[in-house]
């Protein structure tokens, strides 16, 4: 539809909007109603937030002025809303892992860089970043208990994508496998996985995984809730790379086949690149719904970034100032997902124009 | 875990076999390993806790700070002399009593109610009671109401799915007195009753009405009674099968009641030092012998009032009258001012 839109000449924007708004008394009437309603409900929180706001101080500053918001909370917290309990001399280790992966993202989202190099590179990118993060050869180790904020949303996150890319892959081919075994498993893994919540499966890591090990053998705590995510999201990847696999014509493949290419050929010349990029807009869509997910990870005990922007309010000295934390953590939600939406929307088009040529 | 068993023993066979395998389980992840080998071969404490302002909360920096975490720092100090040799962890209600039995935790410092169920279903054992919480009111000044009993024809709210729904009609049943309970679901509405005038009291964990206390609009206007109409004793708890670590603990919380009720502070108690009093000499270690026949640092109660103070100190930083919170001391003074805190003596 948008495509279409697009494509067409235009008429200039002011015009479009009054043809829409104002043609007529009834959508008129309509249009100032709304309007009205939305100045009636916006002008009270625009007074909250930004004229009767405290911006800089302390929380006796806040206390004084109790009608407005108190963004000096955000700033006093902002350290521990972005990285919770990691000692703050090393906090640049957090930052660097931060600015590192969303370069990285950066880079990775433009078709232009797109092959199969991208794989080995995000894979040594994550080994790095938890090699910065708990600290190697000469540097101060540090707890993955003591890891939190938002290099915990996003590497738990990115990691959960990648390393849920190939069990996906695995699984999405195993579903269409003609051997009758493998496809059973893979269906039943799939399904068991997708007739669960998360917070179940993190559940099972959390509380079952520990009792079923060996007394005095541990797996740390960040570890099983990354594994449980990854198997998670497999699932959900699995049935998007399926949908993909299933764009691609039969009649190619037996083309494929008779031209004597092998099946794993097949499947890498001629099957994936297509099936891949017909769903790239639907992974892009799963990634902001696993960012979204990670905020389940509180519920055993793991500081991202909802965690750490709640657990702000809690200190004495700044008590209760929860709806600036939750504001600000809404705030950081929104830029990483709204990128993401936009920029699926955008490769959308672009891809969808190469498919036309 | 045997009692459980023979119990069990009436259902059918299948389902016992399953039950005998995870109680096996559960006793051997318990037994597993002396909990206090384990904590010196690792050389640090893990430390469930909550997240309640006062109690357990993790300051700007991310060091965490409360009433609990002290004790925890107390404890630390006890095992390894060093107050920072612990790593407390945030762990959900639901998950912390799971992760206490599965060794992820050495001791929950979380405020656990001690129960005769968590006692004997679950295999914990409990250090003595640290704070003595109960279902409190929280009243509007102006009523001029010192004590619940004279709340009459009083609107109260209550937050719906809780004890104290039950609690407080019981109280009024006690008293004779009538009132008119108002039961609201959602926290926000809970204190906006107050805050608007439509409650003249909300009734709840004393802890939770504290906390809640300091975010009304006026929170000067607005006192919490001192009385408790339930009891949720507070106290630490641990997997059972350590016995030296249970004792570890209990002289741990001891100590630091021992000192309040000695007068002896973290500011003057190297005067004490000097004292006269065997009893004294004792306790702080200038007196060797106790120390050495119990297996301990001779000083380790010195160290833990040097570093975190008595019981009145660590209570009065974190929940007392300085604090926000602002909460009396009530239940939580030695009993020689009237309070439930006693230890036993130190000899």
């Amino acid at each position: 539809m948008s495509q279409i839109e697009l494509a067409s000449p235009v008429a200039p924007d002011w015009h479009r909007w009054r043809q829409g708004l104002f043609n007529g008394w009834g959508n008129g009437l309509v249009t100032l109603g709304t309007l009205a309603t939305i100045l009636w409900l916006a002008l009270p929180l625009f007074r909250w937030a930004v004229i009767d706001a405290v911006w800089f101080g302390t929380s006796a500053d806040c206390a004084e002025e109790t009608a407005g918001a108190c963004w000096a909370f955000v700033g006093a917290k902002l350290r521990f809303m972005l990285f919770a309990f990691f000692p703050p001399p090393l906090q640049w280790r957090p930052a660097l892992v931060v600015a590192f992966i969303l370069t990285l993202l950066a880079v990775s989202a433009l078709p232009r860089f797109w092959s199969f190099r991208l794989v080995p590179v995000w894979l040594l990118a994550l080994l790095g970043s938890w090699l910065i993060m708990a600290g190697t050869g000469a540097m101060e180790p540090v707890s993955t208990n003591h890891w939190g904020g938002l290099p915990i949303t996003l590497t738990v996150s990115i990691a959960g994508l990648a390393f849920a890319f190939p069990i996906a892959l695995l699984l999405a081919l195993a579903r269409q496998s003609d051997m009758g075994i493998l496809r059973c498993l893979a269906i039943a893994f799939i399904e068991v996985l997708r007739g669960v919540p998360m917070i179940a499966i993190l559940y099972v890591a959390m509380l079952i995984v520990p009792m079923a090990l060996p007394s005095g053998a541990t797996i740390d705590k960040l570890l099983r809730a990354q594994i449980g995510v990854t198997l998670f999201f497999s699932a959900y990847l699995a049935e998007v790379i399926r949908a993909g696999l299933q764009v691609v014509p039969v009649g190619q493949r037996e083309a494929a086949l008779s031209l004597g290419l092998s099946r794993i050929q097949l499947l890498r010349l001629v099957v994936l690149p297509q099936a891949l990029r017909a769903v790239i807009p639907a992974i892009v869509n799963l990634a902001i719904g696993i960012v979204l997910n990670t905020s389940l990870l509180a519920v055993i005990g793991i500081y991202d970034l909802l965690n750490a922007a709640k657990t702000s309010a809690t200190d004495p000295g700044w008590l209760g100032f929860y709806s600036e934390a939750y504001i600000f953590a809404a705030a950081v939600y929104f830029v990483i997902c709204f990128t993401g939406s936009r920029y699926s929307l955008w490769l959308e088009r672009k891809l969808n124009g190469a498919n036309r040529r | 875990m045997q009692q459980h068993f023979t119990h069990r023993k009436l259902f059918t066979k299948a389902f016992a076999a399953t039950t005998a395998l995870a109680a096996g389980l559960i006793a051997t992840s318990a037994l597993a390993g002396e909990t206090l080998d384990k904590i010196k071969a690792r050389g640090v404490i893990k430390v469930g806790v909550g997240t309640t302002p006062g109690f357990f909360s993790p300051d700007s920096s991310g060091r965490w700070q409360g009433f609990f975490v002290d004790f925890g720092r107390a404890i630390a100090i006890t095992v390894f002399n060093d107050a920072e040799k612990v790593e407390f962890t945030n762990s959900s209600p639901q998950q912390r009593l799971p992760a206490l039995q599965s060794g992820e935790f050495d001791i929950l410092l979380s405020g656990v109610t001690q129960t005769v169920s968590r006692a004997f279903k679950l295999g914990f054992h409990f250090g003595p009671v640290v704070f003595y919480d109960g279902q409190g009111l929280l009243v509007r000044k102006d009523l001029g109401v010192a004590k619940g009993e004279e709340l009459d024809g009083a609107t109260i709210g209550v937050q719906s799915g809780t004890t104290g729904e039950l609690n407080i009609a019981d109280f009024f049943r006690k008293t004779g007195k009538a009132f008119t309970p108002v039961t609201i679901e959602e926290t926000g509405e809970f204190l906006k009753a107050l805050d608007s005038g439509r409650v003249d009291a909300l009734t709840q964990d004393a802890t939770d009405l504290a906390a809640k206390r300091t975010q009304l609009s006026k929170p000067d206007d607005y006192v919490l009674l001192p009385e408790r109409l339930s009891k949720e004793p507070l106290a630490p708890a641990i997997r059972a099968g350590d016995d030296q670590w249970l004792e570890i603990v209990n002289w741990t919380v001891y100590a630091t009641i021992q000192a309040e009720e000695f007068g002896i502070t973290k500011d003057n108690v190297d005067t004490f030092l000097k004292s006269e009093d065997p009893a004294i000499k004792r306790f702080l270690g200038v007196d060797p012998s106790l120390g050495e026949a119990i297996g301990l640092d001779p000083k380790f109660a010195y160290n833990i009032v040097k570093t975190v103070g008595n019981y009145g100190e660590i209570f009065e930083r974190n929940v007392g009258k300085g604090t926000a919170l602002n909460f009396e001391r009530g239940y939580n003074q030695p009993w020689t001012s009237g309070g439930l805190l006693y230890s036993p003596p130190f000899r």
